[in-house]
């Protein structure tokens, strides 16, 4: 085992992980409030890629592209939690089909727009260059994908501490219906977090394509992480979305390099052992 | 304690401030509510009853947690609430403490007076600070969170988050449970003195004793229907009524 390789799989781990808690931050959340799994999650991911690396490509902007696929994507998300998803509120199946069918619609579309062939970002020349983090080069871009996770959480872990939104989320989480008893508009709440989670996911899909090239069947295999993620860390958990993604985005990234036939089995253990023995995850609550 | 004006939200003094016509809910397939008919005014009224006699499906239908059937009516300020969402008729100036108290265990004691905290219809009279001198206990447990404090205090936070509404009518749901004796005194003597400036209180309660030194009167429910009306204090707390409703004596 060679140690270099090592760090070079860590790196990229952590690279992963920090692109899965982008993801699942917001899905994390969403889920907690109103226990609606979004199965169109990693279609916005597609969505908000493709048209904020168009824009990346046309315009050489990349700030443009990031701030543009975010946006796209959370129009996709506001436009089906409003017009669609609360015309079937409370019907636990009828919701995760219809997350599934919008997220094949997308997919599909997308194929239809972009060609099935795969597509990478086109970075600045200066964000293109190896950065020196003295035990190893690393691409520059993927230091600052870690460094706006990091900043993400941050975020994050601020508007739910300090904020009365926050405070109103984090209740939401816990006790939906006294929540809502005690004047907190639980609907309106979601809405607001299934669209920042939409945004989430589209910014994820622009960046990480200096990662992972968009194409055919992406969309399946972010969603698929971003599940196991929310799964391991506890539905409705921030801190289980940053636990569960460290974990995810190494064991994914380990497995890959030194097992590459096992790193399906690899991940998905930690999954099923934690939904057989810990079924509201890490850091999630029993209701 | 200042006295409130004429008027709540355009409701007259005289006018009843609930007023169920005619409600029925179903709980799951039970019919839990038969045709309730009840008022509550500028006045503290007990709902009393065994258990599982409908007092709690009563307080979930009056918050919208289980909409009654089509038919009835409920009026809160003189405004049909029947099929608004809960958060609503919350912001519409009622109060309610759940059954079982119902913390969140993510916030801490403070965090539940300060996210409750708003102007309603008895203006800003109940202040964070106002909810700590009211119970003491509370304030020196500010940064524990709401399921690491003792049930007495859960109780107490219950009531105090439901207070720092300002509400012009508070739901009350058994919430002398737990309590220490001098507590339940306390948060009777306020139920009291609260209804005395022009809150309506409805107390569900089963402590007799609680219910006598706040309500001015009660309404006694069995099997869904309201079967019996104590006018006054001396009517609720009759030994024959009591052993009747209640199974026990005052």
């Amino acid at each position: 085992m060679n140690l270099d390789t090592l760090i070079f799989l860590g790196l990229n781990g952590l690279t992963l992980a920090a692109l899965l808690f982008i993801m699942a931050s917001g899905l994390t959340l969403a889920f907690g409030l109103m226990r609606v799994v979004n199965l169109a999650h990693g279609a916005f991911y597609l969505l908000g890629g493709y048209v904020g690396v168009q824009v990346v490509q046309e315009t050489d902007s990349l700030a443009l592209g990031i701030v543009t696929g975010g946006m796209v994507a959370m129009a996709g998300g506001v436009f089906m939690e409003r017009l669609l998803l609360q015309r079937v509120r409370g019907l636990d199946l009828s919701e995760a089909l219809l997350t599934i069918a919008v997220g094949m619609i997308i997919a599909d579309g997308l194929l239809a727009v972009y060609g099935g062939s795969p597509i990478s970002l086109p970075l600045p020349p200066d964000l293109r260059l190896p950065m020196d983090l003295g035990v190893m080069m690393y691409p520059t871009f993927r230091v600052y994908i870690m460094i706006a996770a990091l900043a993400l959480g941050v975020v994050f872990w601020l508007v739910m501490t300090r904020t009365r939104i926050g405070a109103a989320i984090r209740a939401g989480v816990d006790d939906r219906e006294t929540a809502m008893s005690q004047g907190i508009n639980v609907p309106l709440l979601f809405a607001g977090v299934f669209g920042a989670a939409s945004f989430l996911a589209g910014v994820a899909g622009v960046i990480g394509t200096s990662y992972m090239s968009l194409g055919q069947g992406l969309d399946v295999r972010v969603l698929m992480l971003s599940l196991v993620v929310i799964i391991i860390g506890g539905m409705g958990s921030l801190k289980g979305a940053g636990v569960g993604a460290l974990i995810t985005g190494l064991v994914y990234s380990f497995a890959s390099g030194y097992a590459p036939q096992f790193a399906l089995f690899f991940l998905f253990l930690p999954m099923t052992l934690i939904l057989v023995f810990r079924p509201q995850g890490l850091f999630g609550r029993t209701t | 304690m200042t006295a409130c004006g004429t008027s709540i939200w355009g409701v007259p003094m005289a006018e009843p401030m609930i007023e169920v016509a005619d409600v029925n809910a179903h709980y799951g397939l039970s019919h839990a509510l038969h045709s309730l008919h009840l008022t509550v005014s500028r006045e503290c009224v007990a709902m009393m009853g065994r258990n599982g006699v409908g007092k709690t499906t009563l307080a979930r239908a009056l918050m919208g947690l289980t909409p009654p059937n089509a038919q009835g009516s409920i009026r809160i300020f003189g405004q049909d609430v029947a099929g608004w969402p809960p958060h609503r008729i919350a912001r519409h100036g009622v109060g309610y403490v759940p059954q079982g108290r119902r913390l969140f265990p993510s916030l801490t004691v403070d965090e539940h007076l300060r996210l409750n905290l708003r102007a309603g219809p008895t203006g800003e009279r109940w202040t964070v600070e106002g909810a700590y001198e009211l119970f003491p206990s509370l304030g020196q447990r500010r940064k524990s969170f709401g399921n690491q404090i003792s049930g007495g205090e859960r109780s107490m936070l219950a009531i105090g988050r439901a207070l720092v509404t300002n509400p012009g009518c508070l739901i009350l749901d058994e919430p002398t449970e737990g309590l220490a004796p001098s507590v339940v005194e306390t948060v009777a003597t306020g139920l009291r003195e609260l209804s005395q400036e022009g809150v309506a209180v409805l107390l569900i309660e089963q402590n007799v004793k609680a219910a006598a030194m706040a309500a001015d009167r009660a309404y006694f429910m069995a099997e869904g229907h309201i079967v019996h009306e104590a006018t006054d204090q001396a009517a609720m707390t009759d030994d024959e009524v009591l052993a009747k409703y209640l199974g026990v004596s005052a």
